[in-house]
């Protein structure tokens, strides 16, 4: 069974990410420390709130260089909300400095008709990915957020996985081989979230397995059930 | 584009769901799990339990629905009634709920409203607004009453379940309550509530006009064109219904159905028709 280290800085709602991931067949465990990820085939790093608070509590915690460590290295990895926003570089919500794995900022959602933006809203692929296996092309997931991010330099557009628009277009999804992170609360989007999970633990089991064989490279996307 | 919203509504008692007309009478109609599971898979945006005992002996079986419904149901959940304090709110939080709606505690401490948003973010902290309308004349409450308001009308909050008036206008009060950090307004109309008399529309949009958040529609619903007038003529941002999703008198897929077909944006998801 994979195991999937969820990361618990105090940043939120760990409960529902836990649920759904044992819901799709995974063993979850809560990680408070660098010794939390021990033993993990992926990490998910959740989080709802502002930037400075929660890159202070990873800290304290002595969790932000392992985390940054587990993001570059390639291994499994998803940010949901606040976890993807802390990929960047920095946050213009409170000027805080982030993790800084992927080139970009986190910025205001400015010219939304309301903020936050909460409720339903449709997630449009910019590009395949196996993550989104099965997953129809503007399927809705379930946001809650005043603040989103824009990759930047050249790889940015690579970056992008898919886009949502609330007054204006915003990345919803990036992805960079087993690193992705969802703007979006796929623990909250039913089935089409579960899906999204489920795909990320199957594709977490296939790293597993092929790094137990001699360190043959990922084979691709393997779709859960279809 | 962002979805409007339809939620049922689950008034829970002792553990399971009860539906009365007017918070009398209640109705055994289930179990919450189960009926929120149901929900869910029908194409429900948002499950609400309302906590309608609220008493604090209580709230133990209340967290113990919670956690259940929470292992099996992955949309988003609200929880109302009988939080009082934020460490209560944050019992619910840890229990499986995204929410929390708030409405007598609010009313009593209208100071509670800032420290849950400011321990929790707005996001988490809904008010739940009971109003019923003025008869004679606007609420002063404080300052003169203008031409306006005696013109589109006039509500005064009620707390325990109508039975207690309150002296706050209704729509001042909502304006204090987003001031104070509410992400979201849960706002029924007391008088309507089990009647299925339709949404006070113009109360709703009263509302809707003087707050950036989102407005969600309560008390009243009895038929798919209800829910459409909440959102055309209201302004509301989700629409909330009870007995007519329990009884099975209209499925969420007809309702979101009648919505689509009015033009207003619903998520359609797997088993509901376009």
């Amino acid at each position: 069974m994979t195991r999937v280290a969820v990361v618990d800085y105090g940043a939120g709602n760990l409960v529902s990410i836990a649920r759904a991931l044992q819901a799709v067949g995974s063993e979850v465990a809560l990680a408070r420390d660098r010794a939390g990820l021990d033993g993990a085939d992926a990490l998910v790093v959740p989080g709802v709130g502002a930037a400075a608070p929660a890159m202070a509590r990873l800290r304290r915690h002595g969790l932000a260089g392992p985390i940054r460590a587990w993001a570059a290295s390639g291994r499994p990895f998803l940010g949901i909300c606040l976890g993807l926003q802390l990929l960047f570089e920095g946050s213009d919500e409170d000027g805080a400095a982030t993790l800084g794995v992927l080139p970009g900022r986190t910025v205001r959602l400015d010219g939304a008709p309301s903020l936050p933006h909460i409720g339903w809203n449709q997630v449009e692929r910019r590009r395949d990915d196996p993550l989104l296996a099965g997953i129809a092309d503007g399927a809705d997931f379930y946001f809650v957020h005043s603040y989103a991010v824009r990759p930047d330099g050249p790889g940015a557009a690579a970056l992008t996985l898919a886009e949502t628009e609330h007054g204006r277009r915003f990345v919803s999804a990036v992805g960079r081989g087993r690193l992705w992170g969802v703007q979006f609360h796929p623990e909250r989007s039913g089935d089409d979230g579960l899906r999204l999970l489920a795909n990320f633990v199957a594709l977490a089991d296939d790293e597993r397995d092929s790094a137990a064989v001699s360190r043959v490279p990922p084979i691709g996307a393997r779709r859960a059930d279809g | 584009m962002l979805r409007v919203r339809v939620i049922p509504c689950l008034d829970v008692a002792g553990g399971r769901v009860v539906k009365g007309t007017r918070f009398v009478d209640l109705v055994d109609e289930g179990d919450p799990a189960e009926l929120a599971e149901r929900y869910a898979r029908d194409g429900a945006d948002e499950i609400v339990f309302l906590d309608i005992t609220a008493a604090p002996e209580g709230r133990a079986t209340m967290l113990a629905v919670v956690e259940r419904t929470a292992r099996r149901v992955f949309v988003p959940l609200t929880v109302g009634g009988g939080v009082r304090t934020v460490p209560e709110m944050r019992d619910v939080l840890r229990a499986g709920a995204d929410k929390v709606s708030l409405n007598t505690a609010a009313v009593r401490d209208p100071e509670l409203v800032r420290r849950c948003a400011r321990r929790f973010g707005s996001q988490a902290v809904v008010v739940a607004i009971d109003a019923r309308p003025v008869v004679g004349g606007p609420i002063a409450h404080g300052r003169p009453a203008d031409r306006d308001a005696a013109r589109r009308g006039s509500w005064e909050v009620v707390v325990q379940g109508g039975r207690r008036p309150t002296g706050l206008d209704a729509i001042a009060w909502a304006e204090r309550v987003v001031a104070a950090g509410a992400g979201e307004l849960l706002v029924t109309s007391i008088d309507r509530d089990g009647t299925h008399a339709g949404y006070d529309t113009a109360l709703l949009r009263s509302i809707a006009d003087r707050v950036p958040v989102p407005v969600v529609a309560s008390g009243g619903a009895a038929r798919p064109a209800d829910f459409v007038s909440a959102v055309r003529e209201g302004g509301a941002a989700a629409v909330l219904a009870a007995s007519i999703f329990h009884r099975r008198v209209h499925s969420i897929a007809n309702v979101k159905a009648a919505m689509a077909a009015a033009g207003i944006p619903v998520r359609l998801g797997r088993g509901v028709a376009a």
